[in-house]
């Protein structure tokens, strides 16, 4: 096992990928010659030339267009948004295209794309460049999409992506690519649709996803020590196909459930995973379910109140004593 | 307009730059000594202000992205100083030098870079999204290209007015390559708004050379004749050319409401941001030739002094001044309180922060 960072995980699953399948493309906004905005495609240009590794213009419905284009005729292409924000411009190509051929076709046509970038809060840079759109894209059938919160996950989930018949769109997290953590050096996938346990607990469960795992995971602590309450936290890693085995047992087990997210709460992930855990687990609850997201705004600039607007522990912390009393 | 079939750059950018062959330009020409020194003060706080920026973002109280004007002044400087009530301005992200132009606060515009409430945006939307509508400037906005239909609708309302307006959108050169700039210049020229869309070519889109990102590469502006609209290329070092080739845009859109595009050659002094390292895509020698032969407010500078306009002592009292007056918007800056966390659900939409018994909305809007 080596200690490598989300960035060198999500970067290592490119290259084998690229070295497993010639049909494999990297394609993106300065992700060749520049290394990539945010350095997740550094040397891969260098290790697999042009034609593999490749520069677009700014046209993100052109070149995402073109991507789903040609994975329907067996390429596989990887392509870089340098954020998810910046799919907005693309939306048609996205959700339209890519999400509804393989149906149109009666299965005749597949989208073998991935899609990847960022798609976070937290970083100052304001309301049109934070967005976080899993819940939008993942309400599409035809659509997959996951969230990794480590490396492990990140490399595992990325592989799994590329090798994925369906469009898959990743959504990474700025924040987290110089997070470290242990990943195999042999090869590995981590299936679309599995959860993690990422903290065993007794008391009470956490359901998360991206960086809001981190967060919880915080939380987590925090009640351990000061509350002395024992927290399961469930990594969901992927949106759609969602785990709702994992997240049913472990709230079977604990009889209550606080969901985590840093989307916007308004038909956010947890309103899904709420629906869920009320429908298939009512009996089970001995409390109303908890929510945690986005203080419901456009994503406001000032750092200060960018970090209030997000769901950081203390917010995590209280939230959780709530459904626990 | 007859325009030679492969025209890359424009004439006076072929020769070494010295005295401006637009000096005598009616509308240079009628510029008073006090106008002319009141366009170079404008520049001068721009390149200090920008300047200012850095430290204040060195010094870790801005954050996010930092785009920079420096070298690209007599852009902003030149087609804003034309314009008149009813023309109306929007840009991209790297819009502190247009804030300025229109007559924004060093002080607003440094406490938006801060996150302040007193801001432009109160805090709201920083580096790239600036605001000033009572000055006919619409922003100030972060995703490349979506400025341009904007701004065309901006052109359109001028025009179902009545107004004899019109509107200018800036972009970059890379955004050239965004299919909604391609719209807007269709529905510019099917419906002859008053437009004026203005390409800033400084030469690379982050790491990508113009070169290596659009087809057809020796002209930007002439993509205008496939939608049958006039264009011009103009040096974007001298601001006395980019007034009289923009002037003549304005009068078009003035006149005969009609669209037109002009290509601005310029060149930005530093990365692309403030988190660009900026050291693998230009050397350091392509950055001082145009530092030391074509900086914008060095010429004009030298333009003024060669015309008796500007002695060494003002010059140095402008700069002074315009340096002073950075500094205290940087106090001003820091002193400033952030919004509060209510301000946060505070401006989404008009009908919440306007409830009243006449109100055409109900219901839960803002969740928890
Ligand atoms: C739709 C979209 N794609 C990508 C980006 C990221 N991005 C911001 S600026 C930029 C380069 C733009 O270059 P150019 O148009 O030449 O303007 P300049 O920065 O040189 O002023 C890119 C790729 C974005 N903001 N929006
Ligand atoms: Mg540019």
């Amino acid at each position: 096992m080596a200690v490598i960072t989300y960035r060198e995980a999500l970067r290592a699953a490119m290259r084998e990928e690229l070295q497993r399948d010639e049909n494999v493309v990297v394609m993106g906004e300065e992700v060749a010659q520049f290394n990539g905005a945010y350095k997740v495609t550094e040397g891969l240009l260098k290790e697999f030339g042009p034609k593999r590794v490749v520069d677009t213009p700014i046209s993100e419905a052109g070149f995402i267009g073109l991507g789903i284009g040609a994975s329907m005729l067996g390429i596989r292409p990887v392509m870089e948004l340098m954020f998810w924000s910046f799919s907005y411009v693309a939306f048609d190509q996205i959700v339209n295209n890519a999400g509804n051929i393989r149906y149109m076709s009666g299965g005749l046509i597949n989208c073998p794309i991935v899609i990847r970038g960022p798609a976070n809060g937290g970083t100052n840079v304001g309301a049109t460049h934070s967005h976080t759109p899993e819940a939008i894209l993942a309400s599409h059938p035809g659509i997959k999409v996951v969230c990794p919160a480590t490396p492990y996950d990140a490399k595992g989930l990325m592989k799994a992506a590329i090798r994925d018949n369906d469009p898959v769109y990743v959504m990474e997290n700025t924040i987290l690519y110089n997070d470290k953590g242990e990943v195999p050096d042999e090869d590995y996938i981590v299936p679309l649709g599995v959860a993690d346990v990422k903290r065993v607990g007794t008391d009470l469960t956490i359901v998360a996803h991206g960086r809001a795992v981190i967060t919880s995971l915080k939380a987590a602590e925090i009640l351990e020590k000061e509350h002395g309450v024992s927290v399961e936290v469930v990594d969901l890693r992927s949106i759609r196909p969602l785990d709702e085995e994992t997240i049913l047992a472990s709230v079977r087990k604990t009889h209550r459930a606080l969901l985590v997210e840093e989307n916007k709460p308004f038909c956010g992930v947890d309103a899904q995973v709420a629906y869920i855990i009320q429908a298939k687990a009512f009996d089970d609850l001995d409390a109303p379910i908890g929510r945690v997201s986005s203080i419901d705004a456009p994503q406001i600039y000032c750092k200060r109140m960018e970090d209030e607007q997000l769901p950081h522990a203390a917010r995590v912390v209280a939230a959780a004593l709530k459904v626990l009393a | 307009m007859a325009k030679p079939a492969v025209l890359t750059h424009p004439e006076s950018l072929k020769k070494p730059a010295g005295p401006s062959e637009f000096a005598k330009h009616p509308v240079n020409a009628a510029l008073s000594k006090a106008e002319k020194v009141a366009l170079y003060t404008k520049m001068a706080r721009i390149r200090h202000f920008e300047q200012r920026c850095i430290r204040t973002y060195q010094q870790g109280k801005i954050g996010g992205f930092l785009h920079l004007y420096v070298g690209q002044e007599a852009v902003a400087a030149g087609t804003i100083s034309l314009l008149g009530k009813h023309d109306h301005i929007i840009t991209g992200y790297r819009d502190h030098g247009h804030g300025l132009m229109v007559g924004m606060s060093m002080n607003e515009c440094m406490a938006e870079l801060t996150g302040k409430v007193t801001g432009c945006s109160q805090g709201k939307g920083g580096s790239m999204h600036y605001f000033a509508p009572d000055k006919n400037y619409w922003g100030g906005h972060g995703i490349v290209g979506g400025q341009a239909p904007l701004g065309t609708g901006l052109a359109y309302a001028v025009k179902y007015k009545g107004l004899k307006g019109c509107c200018l959108a800036y972009m970059g050169d890379g955004a050239v390559n965004q299919g909604a700039v391609h719209e807007a210049y269709n529905l510019a020229a099917l419906w002859d708004l008053p437009m004026i869309f203005v390409i800033e070519n400084n030469g690379y889109s982050m790491g990508t050379s113009q070169e290596r990102s659009t087809a057809h590469p020796g002209c930007l502006a002439k993509r205008a004749e496939g939608y049958g609209m006039a264009w011009d290329v103009i040096n974007g070092h001298d601001v006395y050319e980019v007034r009289a080739k923009t002037d003549a845009a304005v009068k078009r859109a003035h006149e005969e409401s009609k669209p037109t595009v002009l290509e601005i050659f310029t060149y930005r002094y530093f990365g692309h941001s403030m988190a660009d390292p900026d050291k693998t895509y230009r050397d350091k020698e392509e950055i001082k030739g145009y530092r030391e032969n074509k900086d914008p407010v060095l010429l004009f500078e030298n333009e003024l002094l060669a015309e008796g306009v500007l002695t060494p002592a003002t010059r140095d009292a402008i700069n002074e001044a315009a340096m002073a007056e950075a500094d205290v918007a940087a106090v001003f800056a820091e002193e400033s309180p952030d919004p509060t966390v209510a301000d946060i659900t505070k401006h989404i939409y008009w009908e919440e922060d306007n409830r009243g018994p006449n109100s055409t909305s109900r219901g839960t809007i803002i969740f928890e």
